[in-house]
């Protein structure tokens, strides 16, 4: 997609981000200090990690405690009113654009699941399968169906289901979400989502409409069933930061109608597999750790395709050490996932000063990636098609804050 | 005997189900049929009663000129090119207990076609109304796509439906798209002189006390009494698996077991001595507590899941 917003990036050789395309400069990596800065969006820091914790009464998140969660917007107002006993709802969402889910997909509903269970917050998950069948040029069908196979995945990580209300956009678009749409779309010119959003001429009217689809989540009145008496409840938006645009429209629009700004904390890009010059793709099977994948593939695709920061030989190695300058893939993962920070850190000591070799960080990445994917695979065989009904059944959740 | 036509119509009246009705001339195609009711603004039904060769059977019901394609329709329910064939005119008359050019959905109110099939068009949500006959074919009535629904749901049936004019692949890598529309129950056979002696069997389970129709059937085992446990009967539905408390409480055992044996050891006793109690609880629980959190949210899921299938089915009280 040619993009006046992109053409005008290439020539200046920057970084391309957003919610369709995420590419470093130059292949290298992604400055995340830079996209905050011309974002506009908070860094995470200590404070407000150490802050959560003490608000949550448990240990934070390892996305938290690593910094995969890194920026914010008005994270700290969240956090005030509740503390006040101001409770918020949690929105995330996934495009339904294959039945294949990589471990990069599930990064924000890992994180959104832990935030539901540790504020005890309800939560409404979107599948975009209207912006899939547009944008990826799907059938409605196929792109229903997809979203409904999605579900299974997604409800797989642990929602529950008494505070969870998941919806996709070809069943539930109408009434007070409609009508919030409208709201939306009448405060943003056709110019101002060109430059957020870079349309052209030659974009058909379906895509230029779509944003306040992705936008009014945000605002509980779209949700009566759910919210009817609480219109002052505010929204945390867990996301990676390629969906920032979409908020920032949100955020401009809200005070307009006289919402609450929805606050956001935003994830980096879970590499892929050959290197962190962008985020891992659904189409290339060998870039990305499915959940489908079963113990020997995970065992292929990390020894075999994983960028690493190793030496060339053992003795050169042993002698100069891992290059954690570069991007190495193992280490990036198991800052992802591997708990116990301790242990993290020695693997880091050890192999940065070449005691460890790759062969033993790969081994042990391994092992807790095929944990991971066995997990989620149980969780996911005891997925019914009745069960994703029932998650997304407009119903009311009266335990919702429970 | 099953369910006659005035009985429908009464409890399609105790449903509140709006629909019209135009008595004629028994006919016995829809071109017929359409003589008399092609321009009373529905449109026509054509409905197809079909059996597989597990002796399974559906009844298919399309608008008129929706294209239904057996061949196709046998490969998307997992059956194979040429699974799929018209079922003879007896198994009307004993499963669907309709006259011959009676076929319909409605026939499902009968309990011995309580494992059959039904797979609908989804061109019927398309239209303001559909014909159908209410189990006579000397009547004809016309209602929406949601009137059926609550009928269908009232037997204790899931309607959906279905786009039979798709045609996916189907292979390795694309199962049949309509495989869940395979009974999982099986019929109850007369002892037809075509049939083999019935193989499969489902007096174990689905026989119940009010069921004139299967007490009429003589079933003839073969003496392979062996083979009927191992289709289990869950009605015309996939399967529901239930929260059961037994199993879910037997897995958090096993996991705490295996934690347990693995950190108590000759030399996790010598390095703890009198503290290892304390230790393992410790290391138990902090290994322990998010595997088990996501076993019990499973549970709670999957019971939440049977509730809401439950409300769904409910049938209000009659009036």
């Amino acid at each position: 997609m040619e993009k006046k917003e992109d053409q005008q990036l290439q020539q200046e050789e920057e970084q391309v981000v957003n919610p369709w395309e995420v590419s470093a400069k130059d292949g290298g990596k992604i400055d995340y200090d830079k996209l905050i800065d011309k974002f506009g969006c908070q860094r995470l820091d200590q404070s407000f990690v150490d802050r959560v914790q003490r608000l949550t009464s448990r240990p934070p998140h390892v996305f938290l405690r690593r910094g995969v969660f890194f920026a914010h917007r008005d994270l700290n107002e969240i956090l005030d009113a509740y503390e006040r006993g101001d409770k918020f709802y949690l929105y995330t969402g996934r495009g339904p654009s294959s039945e294949a889910l990589h471990l990069g997909h599930l990064i924000p509903f890992m994180f959104t699941k832990y935030l539901q269970d540790a504020f005890k917050v309800p939560l409404v998950i979107q599948l975009t399968d209207d912006e899939k069948c547009m944008w990826k040029n799907l059938s409605v069908e196929e792109s229903q169906r997809l979203a409904r196979e999605n579900a299974k995945d997604i409800i797989a990580c642990g929602f529950d289901i008494s505070k969870t209300f998941i919806f996709s956009d070809f069943d539930y678009v109408g009434g007070a979400f409609y009508k919030n749409m409208v709201k939306v779309a009448k405060c943003v010119t056709y110019n101002k989502v060109v430059g957020i959003f870079g349309f052209t001429g030659e974009d058909h009217i379906g895509k230029v409409s779509f944003p306040p689809v992705q936008a009014v989540p945000s605002f509980p009145s779209s949700f009566p069933h759910l919210f009817s008496s609480k219109d002052d409840l505010r929204c945390l938006i867990p996301c990676a930061i390629d969906q920032d645009p979409y908020f920032r429209m949100t955020r401009d629009v809200a005070p307009r109608i006289g919402y609450h700004k929805p606050a956001l904390i935003e994830s980096l890009f879970f590499p892929a597999l050959q290197g962190e010059t962008g985020k891992m793709s659904a189409s290339d099977p060998n870039s990305a750790i499915y959940v489908t994948d079963s113990a020997k593939d995970i065992k292929f695709k990390v020894n075999k395709h994983a960028f690493t920061g190793g030496q060339e030989s053992i003795e050169k190695h042993r002698q100069y050490g891992a290059n954690l300058e570069v991007v190495d893939i193992p280490i990036k993962y198991l800052n992802f996932f591997l708990e116990d920070d301790a242990e993290l850190e020695h693997i880091k000591k050890e192999y940065g000063a070449g005691r460890m070799l790759t062969g033993e960080v790969k081994k042990r990445l391994i092992e807790v990636l095929t944990e991971l994917v066995e997990r989620h695979r149980r969780a996911r065989a005891a997925v019914t098609d009745e069960m994703v009904d029932a998650f997304m059944a407009v119903r009311p959740l009266p335990n919702m804050f429970d | 005997m099953g369910s006659s036509k005035d009985q429908l119509l009464v409890r399609l009246k105790e449903l509140q189900i709006d629909f019209s009705q135009y008595e004629h001339p028994v006919v016995l195609t829809v071109e017929a049929q359409a003589k008399y009711v092609g321009n009373k603004g529905g449109a026509l039904s054509k409905n197809l009663f079909l059996k597989d060769k597990k002796h399974r059977y559906y009844i298919v019901s399309a608008l008129a000129d929706t294209k239904v394609d057996l061949k196709v329709l046998s490969q998307r329910l997992g059956l194979g090119k040429g699974g799929l064939r018209m079922a003879p005119e007896q198994a009307l008359g004993e499963i669907l207990q309709v006259p011959l050019g009676c076929v319909t959905p409605f026939a499902v109110v009968n309990e011995s076609a309580r494992h059959v099939s039904l797979l609908l068009d989804q061109g019927i949500k398309t239209q303001e109304r559909c014909f159908f006959h209410p189990l006579s074919n000397d009547i004809s009535i016309s209602l929406d796509a949601h009137g059926l629904d609550k009928f269908l749901k009232s037997t204790g049936r899931d309607p959906s439906y279905v786009d039979l004019e798709a045609n996916p692949p189907v292979g390795k890598d694309q199962p049949p798209d309509l495989a869940a529309f395979i009974p999982s129950g099986s019929t109850v056979l007369p002892d037809l002189p075509d049939e083999a002696p019935a193989s499969q069997d489902s007096t174990g389970n689905h026989v119940s006390a009010g069921t004139k129709s299967a007490a009429v059937i003589a079933v003839k085992p073969s003496g392979n009494v062996q083979n009927v446990k191992e289709k289990p009967v869950n009605g015309a539905r996939p399967s529901i698996p239930s929260a059961d408390a037994g199993k879910f409480v037997e897995e958090l055992l096993d996991k705490t077991s295996t934690l347990l044996l693995s950190e108590i050891s000759e030399d996790s006793i010598k390095q703890h001595g009198g503290q290892l109690g304390t230790e393992v609880v410790n290391n138990i629980q902090k290994c322990l507590r998010e595997d088990l959190k996501n076993l019990a949210t499973i549970f709670k899921n999957t019971a939440y899941t049977e509730g809401f299938y439950a409300g769904i089915h409910y049938q209000p009280k009659r009036l």
